[in-house]
């Protein structure tokens, strides 16, 4: 299983680096936050912190991940690949688990690239550097939450773009949406609409927090979403 | 090798495929022949565990399809209609990746690649992007995947459609050279396709089964509907009266143009009456510019079929 899984994982990032989506991708999250780190971090007197590039990044990435997901369960539907591999001794968890390992290390890498922030930070100041690494540690279970919420979009439809737009919708609502909602409703609703909140659990990690039922949240919200995408590809044979 | 038991499928009210039965023994090679939407790829999609059945069974190697799907998937090698592939991906990379997830070692993967590139005469394309290759050279890419893992059995989706007639003839002489060491299932729309390359063909027309048997006896089969026709000089009147008195002849249609008279002779099965007709004309002294048996079409043969089938269905819902 683990040699299936790793042999759909290496043909994920192949797709992935040889796609000209991913380069536009990552060149745009790495332009617009190197300014943002410059601008707003980088600034004489300012605070030796990552925490706020961490908060932007949060609602970067609900547009960047989406768009390098988007085609990878859609696509094997509209081009037709899926009857190859779904025939070939694979099963559907395999392949979701592969699609999702594939992205989630294309972001690492993407994420690990933002590393050089760090350096210039350190540089110049004395930045905390375990709150650092925690907000890090977030961002890779940010990450991996919105790699499953695109993998789940694009296995909804046949077409990229509603894939994209689909997952966008997701995570905002799950991160700016309840927000709103939580402020008109009152009582008991409150406190279920801030526990789904993406970004409250962020949060902690960006203010350099270690909170385990974050992570609790994290990893679970992650697991639900990608045993969604398996029941969704299930469910497409019965039709 | 490949057991299909009353296997159906329905995609809401339309029935693809209607309560199939059919059955292949190893080393067979199996020619599925029916006009385009009468259940072929479906039917094929049920044998590879892509879609599971609505009712009925099919199991392949003895490992059924639905609760054995990944030892029957081990067994198969399948080539679908489209030759999905991804196309990214230079030749030998998509076929080693194809290889470990069949869970071959990096040395069978070698050993594997080698073989069928030789196989399917992929020769220097196999270093090429698979997006620049020719329909035909993808073709061959596709074959080499389901040949790979040496499975017992080859499903193969209409393997030479959109090929040059060049590549057909080499395609059709690698499924002959195949059959010698699988079991094959291919599927057609085109009768001497199935002919030129199949031991035993399986007729299939809106869903069911509509002939089985080998070439030969299909060919009868679709004879059945044959007719002659015959141009001839002199007195028409009386070479329709003639022609009709030869046993065998069912109907004459006449059409006369420019002193020469066109006639159409319906017959009764397996009759052959031209050698009558040539006698008669010889004797009689009337000239003949043509005498031929117009062989029915398979086109011809599915038209009947089809109607017959819907006669059937209307008579069963006035029955009902």
């Amino acid at each position: 299983m683990i040699d299936r899984i790793k042999a759909l994982t290496e043909r994920e990032l192949a797709a992935i680096f040889l796609s000209f989506i991913a380069y536009v991708v990552g060149v745009l999250f790495l332009l617009v936050t190197g300014m943002l780190f410059t601008f707003e971090t980088l600034t004489e007197g300012g605070e030796a912190t990552m925490r706020p590039l961490f908060d932007h990044m949060s609602w970067l990435l609900i547009l960047a991940l989406p768009l390098i997901t988007m085609r990878m369960i859609s696509d094997e539907y509209a081009s037709g690949t899926v009857e190859t591999l779904m025939t070939a001794p694979v099963s559907d968890a395999e392949v979701v688990l592969g699609k999702f390992f594939g992205t989630f290390l294309f972001y690492v890498a993407l994420i690990l690239s933002t590393l050089v922030y760090v350096v210039a930070l350190a540089m110049f100041s004395k930045p905390d550097l375990l709150a650092t690494a925690y907000g890090y540690l977030g961002l890779l279970l940010l990450g991996a939450l919105y790699a499953s919420v695109g993998l789940f979009a694009s296995s909804l439809t046949r077409h990229q773009l509603i894939a994209a737009v689909l997952a966008i919708a997701i995570l905002a609502l799950f991160s700016y949406a309840v927000d709103y909602l939580a402020m008109i409703q009152g009582g008991a609703w409150r406190n279920t609409l801030s526990y789904i909140n993406i970004l409250h659990h962020f949060k902690d990690f960006s203010k350099g927090i270690f909170d385990t039922k974050a992570i609790v949240f994290f990893v679970s919200s992650t697991a639900f979403f990608l045993f969604l995408c398996v029941k969704v590809m299930e469910s497409k044979r019965w039709r | 090798m490949i057991q299909v038991k009353n296997l159906t499928k329905a995609y809401g009210d339309r029935v693809a495929v209607n309560g199939i039965s059919f059955h292949i023994d190893e080393g067979e090679i199996v020619g599925f022949l029916g006009p385009n939407g009468a259940g072929k790829t479906t039917t094929m999609r049920m044998i590879t565990c892509f879609m599971p059945a609505t009712s009925g069974s099919a199991s392949v190697g003895g490992h059924d399809v639905f609760t054995e799907s990944m030892q029957v998937r081990r067994v198969i090698g399948y080539l679908p209609e489209s030759t999905p592939l991804d196309i990214h991906l230079r030749a030998r990379e998509y076929l080693n990746f194809r290889g470990k997830i069949r869970g071959l070692s990096r040395s069978e993967r070698a050993a594997a690649i080698k073989r069928v590139a030789d196989l399917c005469w992929l020769g220097e394309f196999i270093n090429r992007p698979i997006h620049q290759l020719s329909k035909g050279m993808k073709q061959r890419v596709g074959l080499a995947d389901a040949l790979l893992h040496d499975p017992k059995v080859l499903i193969l989706d209409e393997p030479t459609v959109g090929l040059d007639p060049t590549q057909i003839r080499e395609t059709r002489n690698l499924i002959q050279e195949l059959a010698k060491r699988h079991t094959v299932l291919l599927s057609s729309h085109i009768l001497p396709e199935v002919e030129a390359t199949c031991q035993r063909t399986i007729i299939i027309a809106g869903g069911s089964i509509v002939a089985s048997g080998s070439p030969d006896e299909l060919k009868t089969r679709i004879r059945e509907g044959s007719r002659l026709i015959a141009e001839l000089t002199g007195d028409a009147a009386a070479i329709e009266k003639a022609v009709k008195a030869i046993n065998g002849v069912k109907e004459v249609a006449r059409e006369s143009d420019n002193g020469w008279h066109r006639f159409i002779i319906e017959t009764n099965k397996n009759a052959d009456p031209r050698e009558a007709i040539y006698k008669l004309a010889t004797e009689n002294k009337w000239s003949m510019r043509e005498l031929r048996l117009e062989a029915g079409t398979l086109e011809e043969f599915f038209v009947r079929i089809t109607a017959e089938q819907a006669a059937q269905r209307k008579a069963a819902e006035v029955r009902s």
